[in-house]
């Protein structure tokens, strides 16, 4: 057994997910991300069940554990309480840990979604915030959004919410005392460790590919994480 | 299968849900999304009686962060833990989640620690030493449709309108769709299970509708978190939402019913997106199908003011369900503000019909 299946082994999702996988392919039938990607999830838990550092740290580095959307289809439907999608969890988590998410298209993404969720909870204490998702970003939310986007105040006060202001309701401004609890949590369990190890591999990586990065969202690494699709992610290679 | 196996499941699956005094956390789609139906949520709980409390100082679970993997799981289980600390504080023991993402997240917290009891001690000493409080595990956790589900009865019987058509005097025919974190990961967390849930079904047939079967109900919407979030990523979600709407349209439902705060943002927005990339719509006429949050439903059955509850910030129009059930609404009022005057209107989609 090698190192990193070690360290897979010590994420108490792995050790819950990965009991004795049966190949029967269950998961990859009802999985939502086979059916658009290139990915299988009964190939994967294979992949981990050879206990492999070799073929482990290939996925890690891969685009493959990015693929999954965990909605946990799998979880309800595996015959043997495996669960994929927990698998993805800790394959993530230590992807980034180790840094080998940047070396795939789709796990440099992440730094993407550090500098926008990420940062939302720190500075509003929400995971979205109406004034961050703009129309140009978000082409889908259609003439509805951007005509809420560009009167959000009087929208969002003729609903009820009580946005940006204090007391309860919806889309209230949090308390900065409580914002800076929420920064302590992040500092005493690992947050910010995440975080800043997500900034730092993306850093290097972003010098190794010459693309510009700076603090702001608004420089070319971001959009290019952002918006690429340099390779067919739908079918085999 | 028959429909004696289907209420033996649902038998099988019931849940404790409690009956007052609750102790509300919002969700953070769903208030930038549907603010009105949070709204209508608590508007309902007061009419009805119940008790509902919130505490300003809740903050996001920082659930998407967690599913986006950006986040921890030991920070996601610290914030969970802060959040049980304020119902605590508070001195409330139910705890009611307006999120499915936040349920699926509390659900596998609390089951996490129950099995590995020296991770709970570690969350402590974490939110001790980050916040000083301390925190006592909810005696009750629900869903807040859990909560719509146990009122059904109540919200009929006080009820102005119903899911009939009221010139046929046809049920309405709805599509239901669940979140996927609602009971997929633990199926006995959720009414009905995760197979056949019963918790949406329950409202459209005590309010007078036809539930729909159809071969992609439980597919995912295709929120996905990271296939989402990131635009490269959309194709996933998009493609998600469109085989579910493809599989139901044989079947021509009215309405989609959901419980989640992302899935009806998604098959409300996706239907406007496909019918950009390619001219086609889902409903009657050029129409999309509506498609409402259980909240948003309950307070139509209520007989509110569909603009009062949001129905306004809609890609896909409900006039036609309004149309249907007999419910009336000022087309002129569609747009005003608080203090009656014109916000303006949005662009009309290119083939989406819109009012």
């Amino acid at each position: 057994m090698g190192a990193l299946y070690e360290k897979l082994r010590q994420d108490i999702r792995f050790a819950e997910g990965l009991k004795a996988c049966l190949n029967c392919g269950t998961c990859t039938a009802i999985c939502p991300a086979a059916e658009f990607y290139n990915y299988q999830p009964r190939k994967l838990v294979d992949i981990l069940q050879t206990r492999d550092d070799g073929k482990i740290e290939e996925l890690l580095k891969s685009d493959t554990i990015w693929y999954c959307g965990e909605c946990m289809s799998c979880v309800t439907r595996c015959p043997r309480n495996n669960a994929p999608g927990l698998l993805i969890t800790a394959l993530r988590s230590l992807s980034q840990e180790m840094g080998y998410f940047v070396e795939s298209e789709k796990g440099r993404q992440q730094l993407a979604i550090k500098r926008t969720v990420g940062h939302w909870i720190l500075e509003y204490g929400y995971c979205l915030y109406p004034s961050q998702i703009s129309p140009e970003n978000h082409p889908e939310q259609g003439p509805i959004w951007e005509w809420e986007f560009h009167n959000i105040e009087k929208v969002m006060e003729r609903l009820g919410a009580n946005y940006q202001k204090a007391g309860p309701g919806v889309l209230r401004a949090i308390p900065q005392e409580d914002l800076d609890e929420i920064k302590k949590i992040f500092d005493e369990t690992g947050g910010t460790a995440r975080f800043e190890k997500i900034e730092d591999f993306s850093r290097q990586k972003a010098e190794q590919m010459g693309i510009q990065l700076d603090d702001s969202l608004q420089n070319d690494y971001i959009k290019h994480i952002y918006t690429a699709v340099n390779k067919d992610h739908t079918s085999e290679a | 299968m028959k429909q004696e196996g289907k209420r033996l499941i649902w038998d099988e699956y019931q849940k404790e849900i409690a009956d007052d005094n609750y102790f509300y956390v919002r969700s953070c789609v769903r208030q930038n999304f549907f603010p009105g139906a949070e709204k209508t949520f608590l508007r309902y709980m007061k009419e009805m009686g119940r008790n509902v409390f919130e505490n300003p100082s809740h903050t996001t679970c920082s659930g998407i962060g967690y599913h986006s993997d950006i986040v921890p799981f030991e920070t996601a289980m610290t914030m969970v833990a802060r959040q049980f600390a304020l119902m605590t504080e508070a001195g409330y023991e139910n705890f009611v989640t307006s999120c499915i993402t936040s349920f699926g997240l509390y659900s596998e917290v609390l089951e996490t620690w129950l099995h590995f009891p020296e991770v709970e001690e570690k969350t402590r000493v974490h939110l001790r030493n980050a916040t000083g409080r301390e925190f006592v595990k909810p005696k009750n956790l629900a869903h807040a449709s859990d909560v719509t589900y146990k009122l059904r009865t109540e919200i009929s019987d006080a009820g102005k309108y119903r899911l009939i058509n009221q010139t046929t005097g046809a049920p309405i025919r709805v599509v239901e769709h669940i979140g996927c974190h609602y009971s997929r990961m633990f199926p006995s967390k959720g009414i009905g299970g995760a197979e056949y849930p019963y918790v949406l079904v329950g409202m459209i047939e005590e309010w007078g509708g036809e539930v729909i079967d159809y071969p992609e109900r439980r597919h995912c919407c295709g929120f996905g978190f990271r296939q989402y979030l990131v635009k490269a990523n959309r194709g996933y979600s998009v493609s998600a939402s469109k085989k579910k709407f493809d599989s139901m349209r044989p079947y021509k439902p009215e309405l989609i019913l959901t419980n989640c705060p992302g899935c009806p943002m998604f098959l409300d927005r996706w239907q406007y997106t496909i019918s950009e990339m390619d001219g086609t719509t889902y409903g009657e006429n050029g129409q999309g199908i509506p498609v409402m949050t259980y909240e948003e439903l309950a307070g139509l059955i209520l007989g509110y003011d569909p603009w009062d509850l949001g129905l306004q910030v809609h890609q896909v129009p409900v006039e036609s369900l309004l149309d249907k059930m007999g419910i009336p609404y000022d087309p002129e009022k569609k747009f005003l503000d608080k203090d009656g005057n014109f916000i303006g209107k949005p662009k009309s989609p290119s083939f989406l019909k819109f009012y």
